[in-house]
């Protein structure tokens, strides 16, 4: 008796301790990024572009990435949603009575979901050629929006799936068509879920690096159009983290920092959005 | 609005649903063709069997064998796999079972921001934190390769950055368990620590080996923050402390020159085949199994 007592203890006190494990690796990943690239964050960093080449030149900042990644962000997170939110709909309501159809579209989302970056990547960089684009931004954006989409659904059609069946069966039941009821009733209700899928996944695409690797092409400019390569901020971390000359090395560190800001705003208003969005919600 | 002009609007986005779900469901197909499609020149002449266990690796003189890369991928994600288990089958139990109430609510905020995170990032937390410990370790020990950058500090880096996404399964996983088998299971007389080792855990088995599984997957196509700490020289691994070189860090490594050398591309695009097929198969398999699960319980 005493026995299980204590072992009950000692089991408990192991799995704590795993536990905080994994809050200090949190920890230490934030704080080391920040000790190190903090100090190389100023004023000159984040308005100018790099200056003599982006792997010798000492001077200049990030500027270049930063706007790549935003650019790189609204591109493909338009993309994503003008697929998603119609497909993620049309689970719920045309195939609303055909639950096997939902399942194998649901199994094929996860799997898709599952495909390394670096594949899509690959592919984007196939696809690229075979249309003829330079290596450029529109290519990137490509990439990343189908690199993004799957997420994006999948979250979405989580959401969707808290939603009563009575509310789509009464809406056919007035005459009103399935799309309809998709856009004007469904998507109002998941509202909140359809925020934080779009948030999700807009952290994911500006986070990845491996799949623009082959399709964004590396500048030090700041892109003007479609049609020209872009920089990104995964990519200024990888890219100039190599470098021998400690100005370059610190820029990496400045744009992990950004980085990390930006992901850390990302999952931060997801969650306020989510409480904020639920209000007005048929339970 | 006339009955017409709605019907016409509902044909419109009818149409576009599925032109959008049509896209996303010939994805995975037009992925793979595309890299069939490149890859075939290097397999035709030579033969699956050859490119997949010839360790010899020397684009210039046309010799494509894939086995280092491979076989390093294979260890580095056995590695990360067994770093990930006592960590994540613990947090999941702790966090579900044991912590009270605001504790599994700021244990979960950590978990998602883990989530957020991009591998960049957990490369550069290797690079800064693991590298030197494992370089430290090294030179105690003796090993060849002192610098830290092998495939030990590849399993670590990669096992974090892969623990949140198995986390979030297994945690689902926990909390769909009834109460009532807890309770029929305490009131036997049963502690509560062996109603989770013996009830809990043996119940949900099969659903935390998939997780698992899903957590290899991942990690085998993990690319940068592995590359960043992994070492990449071409070798089939020997030890703990030796650099290996798995197959998305080749990728990731050679795009540059792919268009260069003859043949060279076919062999990069063969290794994204082989890993969208080793990923789809094990999440094919895995997704499954969850499925059945989350029928069942």
């Amino acid at each position: 008796m005493r026995n299980t007592y204590i072992q009950e203890k000692v089991a408990k006190v192991i799995l704590a301790i795993f536990t905080l494990l994994i809050v200090l690796v949190l920890f230490s990943i934030l704080g080391g990024i920040f000790i190190k690239g903090l100090p190389a964050l100023n004023w000159e960093i984040l308005t100018q572009v790099p200056k003599g080449g982006y792997y010798f030149g000492k001077e200049g900042g990030i500027l270049n990435a930063i706007i790549g990644s935003v650019y790189l962000a609204i591109g493909a997170s338009l993309i994503a949603v003008v697929i998603s939110v119609p497909t993620a709909l049309f689970i719920h309501t045309y195939l609303f009575s055909f639950p096997n159809w939902q399942k194998r579209i649901r199994l094929c989302l996860d799997v898709l979901w599952g495909v390394p970056p670096i594949v899509y990547g690959a592919f984007g960089f196939n696809l690229m050629l075979f249309m003829g684009w330079p290596t450029s931004l529109l290519a990137a954006i490509i990439t990343v929006a189908f690199l993004i989409s799957p997420v994006m659904i999948r979250a979405m059609d989580e959401s969707l799936q808290q939603v009563s069946h009575g509310l789509f069966e009464s809406a056919v039941s007035l005459g009103f068509y399935k799309g309809e009821i998709g856009y004007k009733f469904l998507l109002r209700q998941t509202l909140p879920g359809v925020a934080t899928a779009f948030l999700l996944a807009l952290g994911k695409g500006i986070g990845d690096t491996a799949s623009v690797l082959f399709t964004a092409g590396y500048t030090d400019y700041i892109p003007e159009s479609l049609t020209e390569p872009a920089a990104t901020l995964p990519l200024a971390v990888f890219f100039q983290l190599s470098s021998p000359i400690p100005e370059v090395k610190a820029r990496a560190y400045a744009a992990a920092v950004v980085l990390t800001i930006i992901i850390l705003t990302i999952s931060i208003s997801s969650r306020f959005i989510s409480k904020k969005l639920s209000k007005n919600k048929i339970a | 609005m006339t009955i017409t002009k709605r019907l016409s609007h509902e044909y419109l986005r009818k149409g576009w649903m599925q032109v959008a779900l049509g896209i996303i469901l010939l994805l995975p197909f037009a992925i793979g063709l595309s890299l069939l499609y490149k890859a075939w020149p290097l397999l035709a002449p030579s033969g699956l069997i050859d490119v997949l266990l010839g360790s010899e690796w020397s684009p210039m003189q046309g010799k494509f064998g894939l086995w280092p890369f491979i076989s390093s991928s294979i260890i580095v994600s056995l590695m990360g796999l067994l770093f990930m288990v006592p960590v994540c089958l613990s947090a999941a139990i702790f966090i579900t079972q044991f912590a009270p109430a605001w504790l599994a609510r700021s244990l979960r905020s950590v978990i998602d921001i883990l989530a957020g995170i991009p591998s960049v990032i957990f490369g550069l937390w290797g690079v800064m934190t693991i590298v030197p410990i494992v370089g430290d370790l090294a030179t105690s020990y003796g090993a060849g390769n002192a610098t830290g950058y092998s495939i030990l500090a590849a399993g670590i880096v990669v096992s974090f950055s892969v623990m949140p996404f198995i986390l979030n399964m297994l945690i689902e996983l926990f909390e769909s368990v009834s109460i009532e088998l807890k309770e029929s299971a305490l009131s036997l007389g049963a502690s509560y620590w062996q109603v989770i080792k013996d009830v809990i855990v043996r119940k949900l088995k099969p659903g935390i080996i998939a997780s698992f599984t899903l957590g290899v997957s991942k990690a085998f196509g993990e690319t940068i923050a592995v590359l960043m700490v992994v070492g990449n020289v071409v070798q089939v691994p020997k030890g703990l402390f030796s650099a290996g070189y798995p197959l998305p860090a080749l990728l990731a490594n050679n795009y540059g020159e792919m268009m260069t050398i003859p043949m060279y591309d076919a062999a990069l695009m063969l290794s994204a085949l082989i890993l969208l097929i080793i990923v789809i198969f094990f999440n094919y398999i895995a997704h499954k199994v969850i499925r059945y699960y989350h029928a069942r319980i």
